[in-house]
């Protein structure tokens, strides 16, 4: 009997259950999500450990065996990722403290956000693929309430094309599940990946299947050419949900592309890497190319999401160990520098009152500490040596030319320069250049939003300085990713008990 | 809508809706029904009440916020999952229990999972169909 992987879906539900009993009760809904995002993190850093001491994790819902029954798997991909939620979770939940207005409270804005953690860390932890298509709705639901309470025009505006496009995304994630269970007989990921690799006379056949999988989650990680509704709906958001949003939502997209690609679909990996390596390019580029474009400080880090999506994904499509590795490590990398970020953006805009870059400026001076964290974080994700992101890009890069993907490596080089500029414009405009109004009057921003904003900057040099530390879970992420069979080992082997 | 042929039948068929409801979700671990079905059906039940006479008729009596069924059947539904874990088992393992009436029924935690889904889906449906039909008049 394992109770660790169960722990990280049974504590959000119970928090979210807890703050939707005493919805009445407005002084009640902070504590409690507090309590509940902290009982996660433990528990998530719990089951990492245990993952990284004792190897895959699997536990057999109610009992059943698998394949007949639903397993939550944890890897090192998904403990490492399980983590990362629910620190962004206890960070967002910390930063809502003093910014999340009673009308929001009063809607369970709390509850949502733990059953949207909810959402995330199933799907981070299921070994069935129908699943993990249930958590994506389950996060779907959350995520969509989140945006359009408070009952602005603009935000129910951009909750219909947020939803819009996600049931699109869902249609064709339903549509893979039925042709792959339609073929294989099975919805378990383990015993599909054995399937799927034993009939070669269909091999095209499930490729189709593959390809309707890459349209759903590219949806969800907001690859090219499908992010066009991310910039759309993401600016109207409050800034901790923008936050929660950018940091976590994309990368189940991109989580769900690593698993099915490596587990389940290598029958045709040539064609399916090939395509992903030019998906990926043309993410990075039109990403950045898109935030060069604005000058609004939430579009502008809505754009960047996009482009750094396109690292990440092609760490798949090199699909190296190192690669892989290098993907989670990205990934874990973007998820501290940008939540960061709009946690920043959510600073400037309550002390200013705008997010455009012409209406800013003189934050430098007026909050040396605040351009501090700002530096870090935005320098980070421009991979500047010795952030976070600058180790990210350098196993990227190396990835790509160990692979001989020369083509790749300049890419991803030429976008991490483009990426400083759109950087420095923010840092010159918002903090550097003096305030356009003259004198401002500001507005307060309580000291529970400084929190989550301090510690994902030291985060962001911690994983930087310390890269060496930070590498070694990735490494065997990258590697458990690379060879499957200790997972399908661990699950259809009788499970680790 | 002021119809007396639909008052009159309503009141009728919302209890005996009901009942069935309770018999779909009795039934439903074995044989097709189950929290899902029943909780619409009851759900329907309520929407007609509110369709005969006026939003709330069928629900007041209940005295509390459909809003409120929704944790109240997560909760259930999250404590029949626990039961397995805290008698040693799995998560969402199945316990039953024998109650001794005539030739004995088993009751288990599949069943209390359906009521957790039964009261969930009530609530879900009414709060949202009630404010609904509320914002028309």
């Amino acid at each position: 009997m394992t109770v660790l992987p169960v722990l990280p879906v049974v504590v959000p539900l119970a928090t979210a259950i807890a703050g939707l009993l005493l919805l009445s009760r407005p002084r009640w809904q902070a504590p409690v999500a507090f309590a509940g995002a902290t009982g996660l993190l433990a528990s998530a850093v719990g089951l990492l450990a245990r993952t990284w001491r004792e190897g895959i994790q699997v536990v057999e819902v109610g009992g059943w065996p698998a394949p007949f029954g639903i397993v939550l798997v944890s890897d090192m991909l998904s403990a490492v990722m399980v983590t990362v939620a629910a620190a962004v979770g206890l960070a967002a939940t910390v930063y809502s403290f003093r910014v999340v207005d009673a009308g929001r409270i009063g809607a369970g804005y709390y509850a949502l956000i733990h059953v949207l953690l909810l959402g995330v860390c199933g799907a981070f932890l299921s070994g069935d693929i129908f699943n993990l298509y249930v958590w994506f709705e389950v996060m779907l639901m959350a995520s969509f309430v989140l945006l359009v309470i408070g009952g602005e025009r603009p935000q129910f505006e951009a909750g219909l094309k947020y939803v819009a496009l996600n049931l699109l995304g869902s249609v064709a994630f339903l549509s893979g599940v039925g042709l792959l269970y339609g073929a294989a007989g099975t919805l378990n990921m383990a015993d599909l990946a054995v399937r799927v690799g034993q009939a070669d006379g269909d091999a095209r056949y499930f490729t189709v299947a593959a390809m309707l999988f890459l349209v759903a989650f590219g949806l969800k990680a907001a690859v090219f050419p499908l992010y066009f509704w991310l910039p759309a709906s993401y600016h109207t958001a409050p800034a901790p949900v923008a936050a929660l949003f950018a940091g976590l939502l994309t990368k189940v997209g991109v989580y769900s592309l690593l698993r099915v690609f490596t587990l389940i679909f290598t029958q045709d990996a040539g064609y399916t890497q090939e395509l992903l390596l030019w998906i990926s390019a043309a993410t990075m580029v039109s990403g950045v190319l898109g935030a060069a474009a604005h000058q609004d400080m939430k579009r502008i880090l809505s754009f960047h999401i996009i482009s750094q999506i396109g690292y990440m994904t092609m760490g798949l499509a090199l699909a190296t160990p190192l690669a892989l590795g290098g993907a989670l490590f990205y990934m874990v990398h973007n998820i501290v520098a940008k939540t960061n970020l709009f946690f920043i953006a959510g600073v400037v805009r309550r002390l200013r009152g705008s997010y455009e870059l012409k209406d800013l400026g003189g934050l430098g001076r007026a909050h040396p500490w605040l351009a501090a964290a700002f530096f870090v974080s935005a320098f980070s994700l421009a991979g500047v040596p010795p952030l976070s992101g600058f180790f990210a890009k350098f196993i990227m890069v190396r990835a790509a030319i160990e692979t001989r993907e020369y083509g790749a490596a300049a890419v991803m080089l030429g976008v991490g320069l483009l990426t400083l500029f759109s950087m420095v414009k923010i840092w010159t405009e918002v903090f550097l250049k003096p305030s356009p109004g003259g004198a401002v009057s500001e507005g307060a921003v309580g000291a529970a939003a400084w929190v989550p904003v301090v510690a994902f900057a030291l985060l962001a040099i911690g994983m930087g300085v310390g890269a060496e530390w930070w590498w070694r879970p990735m490494e065997l992420a990258g590697q458990q990713l690379f060879d499957r069979t200790g997972y399908l080992e661990a699950v259809l082997g009788g499970g680790s008990r | 809508m002021n119809s007396s042929i639909l008052r009159t039948m309503a009141r009728l068929l919302a209890s005996l809706l009901l009942l069935a409801s309770l018999y779909l979700l009795w039934r439903g671990h074995n044989a097709p029904g189950g929290g899902f079905s029943g909780g619409i059906m009851a759900a329907a039940a309520f929407v007609l009440m509110a369709v005969a006479f006026e939003p709330m008729a069928g629900w007041r009596a209940t005295r509390i916020s459909p809003l409120v069924l929704i944790p109240l059947g997560l909760g259930v539904a999250l404590g029949s999952g626990l039961i397995g874990i805290v008698t040693g088992g799995e998560f969402l393992a199945g316990r039953w229990v024998t109650v001794d009436v005539g030739e004995g029924v088993k009751v288990g935690t599949p069943l209390l999972f359906d009521i957790g889904v039964y009261l969930v889906v009530i609530g879900v449906a009414l709060a949202v169909i009630i404010p609904l039909m509320g914002e028309e008049e």
